[in-house]
């Protein structure tokens, strides 16, 4: 199997990919109007929430976080393979990431701007969430610099304007290919402007060249740095259950994870949607679906690893949060997390599913459920069973408020990756030509090299 | 505050570590609760309620673990079965242990939560954005959230009780952290009074409402640096020191005569309140 077909003309891929930014059929406009509902239900629960304070979200005394921190991690954690595919893997020279990075890295930016939304959703006092970052002030006033969540803070901003530079960078060649081929209208101007006068000169792709491969190397340690340092949250803290040293690499595994199920998710349905078989191919899909398959692995690792350390620690108070979160009212979530995380994905290692279209998609979603499960194992049994017996047995399940603004964030994220899908283009032009003139150049050599045979 | 003088003096806002070996001077206030003398009555939750205009949230927000109770008297059974009235009711009043080493200090991300150079675990509501990390880092969770704007929108203090409000005290609006501040307003204008006539607080002169409440006199309250305070000679008869983190009756010395200790010692937060163990066997 090829990861992409060397007889494509160059001008097809052009034609094929612009063609995905043409009029929108009946079905996008009906599943944006449901994304749109969605987040109109969250602004909803937010506008209530704010006037009315905390307490409509049904958190309590010893449950003072709850679904909102834990999808935090999760839309965080969703953010980091599209660094994954587009930085790391160029660096690497895997080809096969060319047609599937852009909107992986899309999805990066997008997850991120859903998950900052979360940190103010969470805020007690919204209205102040500047307090939080260190800008100058006439009183001097500096946040805490200990605390990770500032560290949180800092780093989710470094990452996210990070990434929306990338993104932008990584697709000027592309902005300038829509301009040269739409001659009219909001758009042309759009992309006049966005190209930065880009005409492929060779002077402008070596300094692009630079460029891309900077920032693809900055990007790499913070996408790493910002996982651990909302691990950081709970590891540095020092409730049973949080107080793990391995939860750096376990959140970055957990995050790679997430994401890789997500990229699955979305080429399922951009293939289907734009009809980029020939770009999106199988092959490609199966090298996505192996290294899922890895991640889960290490995950699986990972938190064997963490359960076998606080077994073994002798310290009570974690064992005895352990044993709660495998037997007590959270245990149906746990062990479904257990069941998503680590026993679904075994499927993805036999060869006929890894091709398998409609089992890819309902594992890729099984997993990332499995995952946003585990980001609520994580916050919420420590509550329900921390080191004060007075605090035990008061479990307090999310209200409506919780699960609506959670629920609307999947609306939001959706909303920003369809808007962009129909704006910019979601496979990266430029990359694929040069995909395809790799493979042409390689059957070239492997020809002359037969005929010198 | 400067950036330089951020970098230059940064260690100064987090000195008061025991075992950095700073002393207090010349307070450290400090506890000490007699739990052999305490009925659980709950005066002294109703006294902080009236002291530092705690606003009642009803039943209803109670059952929800709602409730706003700086000073909790918590109840624990024996395990062994019996019924009431023989069940063997346990008390134990609960408030901010006023830790040296806080773990609430070092997460919140706004510096809202700072220590006092007498040996306190400030708030600062004008600076807290509710983030919540400060409950989530207690080991006590004595940490109370204003879940509802309770001065304005809710209830919680009758309107013909308008006058009832302690005037020393602020009123906390919805989205901030609040706890036991150990009735800072009195050690204020205690401290002012004897700083205008140039002493120290005598032991005695200043009480906590819960203190002042109590009817077996349970909870003793003082200066931990002056040698002549009831709690100083209290911890020191019971041979708990503030800046260990096991005190003299678990390491079994003096034949477990011993009765101070201090809750969750060993996760080295440094309270500043000694309970005192309950040696009768009755129920109350």
């Amino acid at each position: 199997m090829k990861d992409i077909n060397e007889d494509i003309a160059w001008a097809k891929i052009n034609t094929d990919v612009l063609k995905s930014l043409e009029n929108p059929r009946k079905l996008y406009w009906v599943i944006l109007a449901v994304a749109i509902a969605m987040i109109a239900v969250a602004v909803g629960c937010e506008t209530y929430q704010y006037q009315m304070g905390m307490g409509v979200a049904n958190m309590n005394n010893p449950h003072v976080w709850g679904l909102y921190i834990a999808t935090f991690i999760f839309w965080i954690g969703m953010s980091h393979s599209g660094t994954l595919l587009s930085a790391i893997l160029h660096l690497m020279h895997a080809d096969w990431r060319k047609p599937i990075y852009r909107f992986a890295e899309a999805m990066t930016t997008f997850s991120l701007m859903t998950a900052g939304l979360f940190v103010m959703v969470h805020l007690g006092r919204l209205w102040q969430f500047y307090y939080s970052l260190p800008y100058p002030n006439e009183r001097g006033l500096w946040p805490n610099f200990q605390s990770p969540l500032l560290w949180d803070a800092m780093a989710i901003f470094t990452y996210l304007s990070s990434s929306i530079l990338f993104l932008y960078v990584g697709m000027i060649p592309d902005l300038a290919i829509c301009r040269d081929n739409i001659h009219s209208g909001w758009r042309k101007k759009l992309y006049t402007a966005l190209s930065l006068g880009w005409e492929g000169t060779d002077r402008q792709w070596r300094n692009f060249r630079v460029t891309y491969l900077t920032i693809a190397c900055f990007l790499i340690p913070l996408a790493v740095s910002v996982h651990s340092i909302v691990a950081s949250d709970f590891a540095m803290s020092q409730q049973p259950g949080w107080h793990v040293t391995s939860f750096p690499p376990y959140f970055v595994a957990g995050a790679l994870y997430s994401g890789c199920a997500a990229i699955i998710t979305l080429f399922i349905i951009l293939r289907y949607v734009f009809r980029f078989e020939e770009y999106m191919t199988l092959s490609i899909l199966k090298k996505t679906v192996r290294l899922t398959f890895a991640i889960s692995m290490v995950w699986t690792y990972l938190n064997a690893v963490e359960f076998a350390s606080v077994w073994y620690s002798h310290d009570v108070a974690s064992k005895a949060v352990l044993i709660q979160k495998a037997t007590g009212t959270y245990a149906p979530f746990w062990w479904m997390m257990i069941f998503c995380g680590s026993v679904v994905p075994l499927i993805l290692a036999f060869k006929r599913f890894q091709t398998n279209i409609p089992v890819l998609l309902a594992v890729s979603l099984l997993l990332n459920l499995g995952m946003w499960l585990e980001r609520w194992m994580i916050v919420a049994p420590t509550y329900s069973h921390g080191y004060y017996p007075w605090t035990w047995d008061h479990d307090q399940w999310p209200s409506f408020v919780q699960w609506g603004i959670v629920f609307g964030s999947f609306g939001w994220f959706t909303l920003l990756f369809m808007l962009f899908c129909k704006i910019f283009p979601s496979v990266s032009m430029y990359e694929v030509k040069e995909m395809v003139y790799h493979r042409t150049l390689a059957k070239k050599n492997l020809g002359s090299a037969k005929g010198a045979h | 505050m400067s950036v330089s003088n951020l970098l230059e003096n940064w260690a100064e806002f987090r000195h008061t570590h025991p075992v950095d070996d700073v002393p207090h001077d010349p307070y450290k206030w400090a506890m000490s609760i007699d739990l052999d003398a305490c009925t659980g009555c709950n005066a002294c939750s109703v006294a902080c309620y009236a002291e530092n205009n705690l606003p009642v949230v009803g039943k209803e927000k109670f059952l929800h673990g709602q409730s706003m109770h700086w000073m909790r008297i918590e109840r624990y059974w024996d395990e062994d079965g019996r019924d009431f009235p023989d069940q063997g009711a346990q008390f134990l009043p609960m408030m901010c242990q006023q830790c040296e080493a806080a773990p609430c200090e070092t997460v919140c991300p706004v510096g809202a939560t700072n220590h006092t150079p007498d040996g306190l675990n400030s708030q600062i509501y004008n600076r807290c954005v509710g983030s919540r990390y400060c409950s989530a880092n207690c080991p006590f969770k004595v940490r109370y959230f204003n879940w509802y704007d309770y001065p304005t929108t809710d209830n919680v203090w009758p309107a013909e009780m308008s006058q009832q409000l302690n005037p020393d005290v602020t009123v906390r609006g919805k989205g901030v952290m609040e706890k036991c501040t150990f009735c800072v307003q009195r050690l204020t204008s205690a401290k002012n009074t004897a700083k205008n006539e140039g002493r120290i607080v005598h032991d005695g002169e200043v009480q906590t409402a819960c203190q002042q409440a109590c009817p077996p006199g349970a909870i003793s309250f003082g200066n931990l640096v002056d040698a002549d305070s009831k709690v100083f000679k209290q911890w020191k008869a019971q041979h708990v020191e503030i800046a260990e983190f096991e005190q003299a009756k678990d390491r079994g010395e003096q034949d477990n005569k011993l009765r101070g200790y201090r809750i969750l010692e060993e996760l080295r937060s440094y309270p500043s309140v000694m309970y005192l163990e309950r040696v009768r066997e009755t129920a109350v």
